[in-house]
This record gives C-alpha cells, sequence and structure tokens, in this order.
C-alpha cells in the first residue's frame, strides 16, 4: 500500500479517478477535510503498529494455513471430550445450507426480501417445539449459559420472586455466568446432588423451599452424563412452592428422553450445538428457550419470536415479528433485558439438521448414544484403578473415579495424549468433590474400536 | 420514464410459493439414516433403551415431518434464494450495521478440520494456531483502540456492553462504592443495547438527548453526573454519523464524578487508525468484529465482540484471556478481579478467525483506506441523498458525516403520505434492502445508510437512483408505494396477529392449534 495508487481488491473506490470524481461530487479538495470535526488532539497521526499487509489471497492462505497447521483436531486424535458440547456427524447438507451466501451474508432485512431467514427460523421454531413439546421458541441467543440466565429472570419476573435454587451439577462456567447475569436483581441458591446416585437430593431441596423462590434450575441430563429420574417430583415440589422450574437440556437426547415440558418444566433451555453444528472450538453455540404459549411467558422473552400470518395475496405466508414491543429494540432498556444479533445462523442449520433426521432419525440417535456410552461403561468399569461414579443411569457421558489409580486425571490424559486420545475432561479442576473424576463422552462419532482401544490405554497407564 | 433510471434494475426476486417444512411430510420417507452401532455393542448392549429409568422413557415420537434428502435440501436452497444476502444486493441500507464485503477465502479458513472439528476441552498445546489467533488479535486491537487488554469474548456487541457493564459493576463493588454507584448515563443515539444491557445488571439508566446540533452537550452531561455515576456508556460517532467532538470532555466529566467511561465502538469503520478511545480518555471500548471486521452478519448472527480495557481494569475482565510462555500460548484464568465466565469457553471463533484474516489481508494503510473510503462514499451519498426530494439530513446542515448518515424522510410523508416504512417497502421491488432505524424515531419517518468501503460508485449511484425514482414516485404515484412490495417474495404483511395472544403462532404446532379449520 505505499504505492499512493495501490487498489486492495476489497476497496474499489480506491482507484484515483473514482476518487477524484467523488471528492468533487461533495466539493472538497481531499478525504482529510471530511474529518475536519474531529479535534485535533483526538487524531491518531501515528500508524499503527499492525502485521504487514497480505493483500495477495495466496499469501493470506499460506499465512492462514500455517497457523491453523499449528492445531490439532478431533479428526486427529480420538476425543472423548463432551461437557455441554459434543462432536456429532454434521450432514453435508447443513453445511451446504449455512454456507449459502444469500443466508451467510444477510443481516436484518424485512419479512419481506428476507423472507427466506424469515420462514427457516420460523422452522427452527416450529422444529425445537416438536422436539420440546412446547409451543414457542426463540431464535437461538448466544450459548446454553445464556439461555439459562435469561430463563432464570424470565422466571423472576413472571413470579416477582428474587430467589433462585440452582443445582450443583451443572457446568462450572455456567454457573459463573449465570451469577454474573443474575446476582444483582435475585440471590442464588445451590442445591445439593446425592453423592451416590448423582441425583438431586430432595430433601435438601425441600429444605430450601420457601415462598420467596422464584423456581429451581437443574439440567437433565446433568452436566455429570446423569439421568434425572425425579425430575416430575422436582417440578411438583417447585409447583407447590410456587415457584417455576426450568430445565437445561441437550436436545439430542429427546428423541429416547422424555422433554422437560413432558415432566413438568415450565421453561426448557439449552444449546443447539450438537444438532447439526461443528464444535470450533466452542465458538458454534446457539441457547434455545421455550416454553407454553402463555402470553405472560411469551412477554418475557427477550428474543426475537418469529410468528406465521397472511399477506395482501390468498394463499401466501408471512412472517412477522410476534410482540416486539416487548424488545430492547423496541423501548430501550424498559424492554425485557436486551436483544441485538444472536445466533441465527446456527438455528437455520439446527433447522436443516432436524428436517433431515425426522422422528425415526432423532430417535435412532438417541438409541445409539446410549448403547455407545452403556458398553463404553462396561468396557471402563471392568479396568482396574477405575470405578464408574454415581449408580444412576446416564446419557451419552458418563462419570469416570480414578481416585483409586493413584493418578491424577492430568497424568492420566497427558499418558493418553501420547497414543492420540483426547481423555475425558478433568471435572475436579471446576468441582471440589469431583477430584480425580473425569466427564467421557461419547457419541455416533465414537466406534467401537476406538472405545476398545481407549479400555486397552487405561488398562495399560493404569496398570504400572 | 426508463431512460431517467437507467441505472436501476428490473428486478424480481426468486419466489417459489414454497410450502412450509411440515406441510412436505410424508410418512415413510428419510432425509438421514443413522447409522447402527457395531454388533458387538448391540451383542453387549441390548436396545440400551431399557436401562432409562421409565419415567424418563419418551413414548411418543416428536412430530417432525418425514421428507426425502433431495426434498429437503431444495426446500431450504429455495429458502436462501427467498432471502438477500450482502453477496447479492449493495448492502448499505441497514446503517449502524456495517454491511461490507465478506471474502470468501475467509470461509475456507473457518470451514476446515483445523478450526470446525477442535474441541474447546482438548488441551491447549494442540490448539496453539488457535490461540494464536487470539494472541495476535489481541495485540492487533491494542493498536486500533490504544487500551491495554483485549478479550474476545463477548458474543455480540450487546455482549460486549454487558461484559462493560459487568466489569463496571464489579469495579465499584471492589472500591467499596458498590451501592452508591448505581447509575449508567447514555445519549439516545446511541445504540439501545448501552440502555438496556447495563438496565439488566440493575443499573438505572439515565439518557442524554440530543441539542440542536444533533449531539448531547457537556452541560447536559455535567448536569447527570453525581456521586452515583457508575459510568458513561456512549456510541462515537452516534448513530447520526456525527463524530461527537466533545468526546474528551465527556470522559473527564464522568473521570471527575468517579465514573468510567466506555466507548461504543460499534460505528468504528470510518474511524480505524484516525482516532481512538484512548487518546478520547476511554477505560473501556469494544469492537463488532461482525460489523466493522467483517464477519458475515449470518442472517443475525452469529456475532463476536472485542472488549478492550486500560491497565486499572485488566483484572476485571472475563476468564480467560490468552497469554503466552515458554511452552507457547495459554489460557490464562488468573484475574484477580475477574467478573468470572459470560458466555461457555472463549468466544465465537469462526467470527473472530474470519476478522483476523480480514486484518492480515489488509495491514495498516488498508484499515486507514477502510475508513478513509467508507468517508468518502458516505459523504458523497450524503452529497446526492439530500438533494432528492423529500429527503433530508437533520443537524449541522452542511457539514460532514463520518461513516454514516441518519436521514429523514419528513417532508416526503408530509408531502406526499408516503413514509419510511412504505419507501423501505417499495425499495425491495429493486433488488435493495433499506432499513429505518432504531426506536425512538427521534428524527422523523427516519432512514440510515452505511456505505462501508466495500460499494463501488456504480453501485452506490444505482441505489442513489432507486431512492430517487421512490421518492418520484412518492410525488405522482403514491399508491404503488404504498401498496408495495411488488416484485419481493411476499406482499404486504397481515400484523394484525402478531400482537395478539389468542392469534400469535411462534411455532407450526401452534398454529394448527388455533388457526386451522379442521381442528
Amino acid at each position: 500500500m505505499k504505492d499512493k495508487n495501490y487498489v486492495h481488491p476489497y476497496i474499489p473506490n480506491s482507484v484515483p479517478e473514482v476518487k477524484a470524481e467523488m471528492l468533487k461530487q461533495i466539493g472538497v479538495e481531499s478525504i482529510e477535510e471530511l474529518y475536519s470535526d474531529i479535534p485535533e488532539d483526538l487524531r491518531y497521526r501515528k500508524k499503527m503498529n499492525i502485521p504487514e499487509a497480505l493483500p495477495s489471497e495466496l499469501s493470506l492462505k499460506q499465512h492462514m494455513d500455517k497457523i491453523l497447521s499449528e492445531n490439532k483436531s478431533v479428526r486427529d486424535y480420538t476425543s472423548f471430550l463432551g461437557g455441554g458440547v459434543a462432536d456429532h456427524f454434521v450432514p453435508a447438507i447443513c453445511d451446504e445450507i449455512n454456507g449459502r451466501s444469500e443466508f451467510l451474508t444477510a443481516y436484518a432485512g424485512e419479512a419481506y426480501e428476507d423472507q427466506g431467514r424469515f420462514q427457516a427460523l420460523y422452522e427452527y421454531q416450529s422444529l425445537m417445539g416438536e422436539l420440546l413439546d412446547f409451543d414457542v421458541v426463540n431464535v437461538p441467543t448466544y450459548d446454553w449459559s445464556q439461555a439459562t440466565s435469561t430463563s432464570v429472570r424470565m422466571a423472576q419476573r413472571i413470579t416477582k420472586r428474587d430467589e433462585i435454587l440452582v443445582s450443583e451439577l451443572i457446568a462450572p462456567d455456567r454457573l459463573s455466568a449465570i451469577y454474573n447475569y443474575c446476582r444483582s436483581a435475585m440471590s442464588i441458591k445451590i442445591v445439593k446432588h446425592d453423592r451416590e446416585t448423582g441425583l438431586l437430593d430432595l430433601n435438601d431441596l425441600k429444605s430450601k423451599l420457601n415462598p420467596n423462590i422464584a423456581g429451581i434450575y437443574f439440567e437433565n441430563p446433568s452436566y455429570v452424563g446423569i439421568i434425572e429420574s425425579q425430575a416430575q417430583k422436582i417440578s411438583d415440589l417447585i409447583h407447590d412452592a410456587g415457584g417455576i422450574c426450568v430445565v437445561g437440556t441437550d436436545p439430542i437426547g429427546l428423541g429416547v428422553l422424555k422433554p422437560p415440558s413432558q415432566y413438568g418444566a415450565d421453561i426448557a433451555c439449552g444449546d443447539i450445538q450438537t444438532l447439526g453444528n461443528h464444535l470450533h472450538y466452542g465458538g458454534c453455540l446457539g441457547g434455545f428457550i421455550s416454553s407454553r404459549d402463555e402470553e405472560k411467558y411469551v412477554m418475557e422473552y427477550p428474543s426475537r419470536l418469529f410468528g406465521i400470518t397472511k399477506t395482501a395475496v390468498e394463499g401466501e405466508w408471512g412472517f412477522d415479528d410476534v410482540a416486539y414491543d416487548r424488545t430492547s429494540f423496541g423501548v430501550r432498556e424498559k424492554g425485557k433485558e436486551f436483544i441485538g444479533t444472536a445466533n441465527a445462523l446456527y438455528g437455520i442449520t439446527s433447522a436443516v439438521y432436524l428436517s433431515l433426521l425426522g422422528p425415526d432419525g432423532i430417535k435412532d440417535l438417541g438409541q445409539h448414544l446410549i448403547q455407545k456410552s452403556l458398553y463404553a461403561k462396561k468396557i471402563l468399569g471392568n479396568i482396574k484403578g477405575i470405578s464408574i461414579k454415581f449408580s444412576s443411569t446416564s446419557f451419552k457421558e458418563f462419570t469416570v473415579d480414578f481416585s483409586n489409580s493413584g493418578l491424577s486425571v492430568e497424568e492420566i490424559n497427558a499418558k493418553l495424549l501420547d497414543r492420540g486420545i483426547f481423555g475425558g475432561h478433568n471435572l475436579g479442576a471446576g468441582i471440589d468433590w469431583l477430584k480425580n473424576c473425569a466427564l467421557y463422552c461419547f457419541t455416533e462419532m465414537t466406534s467401537k474400536d476406538q472405545i476398545d482401544q481407549l479400555g486397552v490405554a487405561l488398562s495399560e497407564i493404569l496398570d504400572k | 420514464m426508463e431512460n431517467k433510471y437507467k441505472k436501476l434494475r428490473n428486478f424480481h426476486q426468486a419466489k417459489w410459493d414454497e410450502e412450509i417444512i411440515f406441510e412436505l411430510h410424508n410418512p415413510g420417507e428419510k432425509g438421514l439414516v443413522v447409522g447402527q452401532v457395531e454388533k458387538g455393542i448391540s451383542d453387549t448392549i441390548g436396545s440400551g433403551i431399557e436401562s432409562i429409568p421409565e419415567s424418563m422413557v419418551r413414548t411418543e415420537k416428536p412430530k417432525l415431518p418425514e421428507v426425502g434428502q433431495m426434498r429437503v435440501l431444495k426446500h431450504f436452497l429455495r429458502l436462501s434464494q427467498q432471502n438477500l444476502g450482502a453477496d447479492f444486493n449493495i448492502d448499505i441500507g441497514q446503517g449502524t450495521c456495517t454491511i461490507k464485503y465478506n471474502p470468501k477465502i475467509n470461509e475456507s479458513f473457518v470451514r476446515t478440520p483445523k478450526i470446525a472439528d477442535m474441541h474447546p476441552l482438548q488441551p491447549e498445546e494442540t490448539a496453539q494456531g488457535t490461540l494464536k489467533i487470539l494472541y495476535e488479535m489481541e495485540k492487533i486491537f491494542k493498536e486500533i483502540s490504544g487500551l491495554d487488554r483485549f478479550s474476545f469474548q463477548p458474543s455480540s456487541g450487546s455482549h460486549a456492553i454487558l461484559n462493560m457493564a459487568s466489569i463496571v459493576r464489579k469495579y465499584h463493588e471492589v472500591r467499596g462504592e458498590g451501592d452508591q454507584r448505581d447509575e449508567i448515563i447514555t445519549t439516545i443515539f446511541s445504540h439501545p443495547s448501552d440502555a438496556a444491557a447495563a438496565a439488566v445488571l440493575g443499573f438505572k439508566i439515565i439518557t442524554i438527548y440530543q441539542e440542536e446540533d444533533g449531539l448531547p452537550s457537556p452541560e447536559a452531561l455535567k448536569n447527570a453526573v453525581s456521586e452515583r455515576t457508575a459510568a458513561l456508556f456512549i456510541t462515537n460517532p452516534e448513530d447520526t454519523g456525527i463524530f461527537n467532538q466533545y468526546i474528551k470532555q465527556f470522559t473527564k466529566i464522568v473521570h471527575d464524578a468517579g465514573g468510567l467511561c466506555g466507548y461504543d465502538q460499534a460505528n468504528a469503520n470510518g474511524i480505524l487508525g484516525i482516532t481512538r478511545a484512548k487518546e478520547a480518555g476511554f477505560d473501556m471500548c469494544f469492537f463488532n468484529l461482525h460489523k466493522t471486521f467483517s464477519g458475515p452478519h449470518g442472517s443475525g448472527g452469529p456475532a463476536a465482540g472485542a472488549i478492550g480495557v486500560t491497565k486499572k481494569l485488566e483484572d476485571f475482565l472475563a476468564v480467560p484471556v490468552v497469554g503466552k510462555n515458554d511452552k507457547g500460548y495459554f489460557l490464562n484464568y488468573n484475574l484477580k478481579h475477574t467478573i468470572g465466565k459470560t458466555r461457555l469457553f472463549y468466544g465465537a471463533i469462526p467470527v473472530i478467525v474470519r476478522a483476523y484474516a480480514w486484518i492480515r489481508s489488509l495491514g495498516t494503510e488498508g484499515l486507514e483506506e477502510v475508513a478513509r473510503i467508507a468517508v468518502l462514499n458516505n459523504n458523497y451519498l450524503l452529497s446526492k441523498i439530500t438533494k432528492i426530494k423529500g429527503a433530508a439530513s437533520p443537524y449541522t446542515a452542511g457539514k460532514h458525516r463520518i461513516e454514516q448518515v441518519r436521514y429523514t424522510w419528513d417532508q416526503l410523508y408530509q408531502e406526499t403520505g408516503v413514509g419510511t416504512h412504505d419507501v423501505t417497502l417499495r425499495m425491495a421491488d429493486f433488488g435493495f434492502h433499506l432499513w429505518s432505524s432504531h426506536h425512538p424515531f427521534i428524527v422523523p419517518e427516519p432512514f440510515t445508510i452505511e456505505p462501508t468501503e466495500a460499494y463501488s460508485k456504480e453501485e452506490l449511484d444505482e441505489y442513489i437512483e432507486g431512492l430517487q425514482r421512490v421518492s418520484d414516485e412518492a410525488y405522482s404515484n403514491p399508491e404503488i408505494v404504498k401498496t408495495a412490495p411488488h416484485r419481493s417474495v411476499v406482499h404486504k404483511i397481515d400484523h394484525s396477529v402478531s400482537d395478539d395472544p389468542e392469534k400469535w403462532a411462534i411455532t407450526w404446532r401452534s398454529y394448527l392449534k388455533k388457526h386451522n379449520p379442521s381442528n
């Protein structure tokens, strides 16, 4: 760019003749004049120290390829990592659709020239509604933690009560985000789980019920993989206390597991990464929030909600924002929380995914996942030095306890890494009483051979 | 007639009259086969379903549609054709949103397994490429803003504002003034989220309105600050496209009152390398990577915010930040006063990687050229659009603007009855997108144009011609504007159901319950 006449491919009007013509039209001599409203003491007269430009697309590609070659993916290693996001199969059509220029590069067009995204997101809401057995679903927000935080604040506004009970077996990062989002307006009380079964401790729950509770938030399956069989009892207790039951769930299990709506949840939330979206190092998330179609619930969503309607032409579907005036777009700080750019593209992708899987596919997949993890549980459970933590049934991931192995999870994972394996996530890093425990996750991407190889590897590592 | 608008296209958008996906349901069809587990597993385990506690087994299958694979593909491809993306149109009509070119090469980077198939909990030593990009991005943004520490965790601009507000709260708590400092001041031409996201954390919002010159005055700010002031959150240039020349006074007034200053740099496209947060006296700022830094907008996300702070606030950022030691790059959770987590994991990685590639293609001079040409394009449009009958640019008549202008169709509305919403719908007939503006409409019948650096003069001229034509029509044949669109995907939408709980239908199942005559 040292050459004054250099034109970057992304900036067409740098062409000197064009620039001159435009300046003439404006009636100024130079672009510098256009900045005359910026006081001189605010002008930055130095040069930003940014690495040299790579205007050649080939040079840029070579530069990026070099950096990216320093990454190892879950294709290079065998991964047993879960914890809220997991390596599930992404059908080719999901990537085809979310790579389409029309969806990828659109933003906030009206429901006319951008009718496509309105319909696609309406269908996303509708497909998720079937999976969740609820009549209202939002356009996806940032991630599961935001979906939960908002669900909790919705419960607060609906009940006009300020205390929320939260299960201790949720992801520590999610708890931290909920705390940040809610603490100024609410008090957060932690509910314990039974150390043996991993289920929510109902006695502890009962002891914490009081007339000021807005409700409870727990996850099913829980962060450590357990299916909460007492879910209906929990909902009943909360409802008896006048609270709202908010349940977080991984939607990929809902072909075989009851959706939260069927055991008393008033609001369900979670993440759609598992439904057709890649991992992206945790950068490809989308939070769903879902409920019954009651005005007092709908009016508390901060998110966009697209509805179906008619147009001036008979037989034509139209789409529209439902109850737009509740949003901060409409009334700034008087709106429900806030709204801006969310995660629409991942919602569209999940719509494609659920359309492809259909009712049988989502059921078959749920069964597949539970079979895989049961098999893995059997293999790992037979290894000396390993015990399976928690006696309750798990879904696609479960907690492995290495306390009797004499090795720490870090040590074990380092040795697994040498063998090309990403071992389970170290739960003790975030939850004190799960020291020496790791969370192992199994998906349709995990083969029997890989599970067997994990068994062999762990046997070798622990048999010192 | 035709000659007068020789740049305008005889456009018609694709209209497939496409069904709702549920209407394509044909029992037995399959979009995808989910493979069965290996025989060795099923022989050992059985179906696995019986292991689920009976009370937790789903008994009725979800009523998802059954549709063959090609038809699913066709369905969503048709919907995509019923959507205008920036790759197709001259996308300058969504002012404040900085819609520019999203290079295809950048898309190729984020769609490789080396980015797409990385688990966030895998060992840091296996994620050195991504961590290096985060580390390098921090260095770049320190240059762009002059501030000292950056995090790329915010999930959007609004979320970056939430992060700023979280830091403000924690900062005053640590200093023992948490209960006292409960007010955040913003301006009416700052983004709605500057008010709304701060209010979520319990802050009382004070909004300063503009004076006759379109800017909030230092006097108004002086009247607003007190010992309760926690912070000022302000967009500059404001959404009018006017640069607030008092900005340094503003930060001084707030600092003198004991508050912090957060710079909303959502409108930074015209000031890259020209003026920075540091020199204006800010403690914090944020940029939108999906806007200024060319992440595609994804039909409404994913997005990413880059939040920067000065040294005194670096320990308050959300964890983790990225560090570097002799073993390489690592995730650093060790920040003394951290606000904790505000999203899961480390940020919207694909958006961040695309932004990094975009910046690297341009370099220092390129980023400055982005700013200069964005401002050139904007003022070129300003000089032309204000000559269109019925259109005007309120405030600071005859002066220049930075990267966008908030215009008004007030005169058009007064004289023809055609308002901004009508114009936006008629523009769709020529393949354009035009947006009104954020509420409240302080500028009557507003529209906001932000041309960025990406569109050629020819394209800008085409867009201007579109506005000219709609204005002409408003004066000669207003009906055609008021009944628009005519050549878009659908016709005038019936809004009567959307605020009616008895009639709104947010899912297909809800529609069937409320509207299906066979029910």
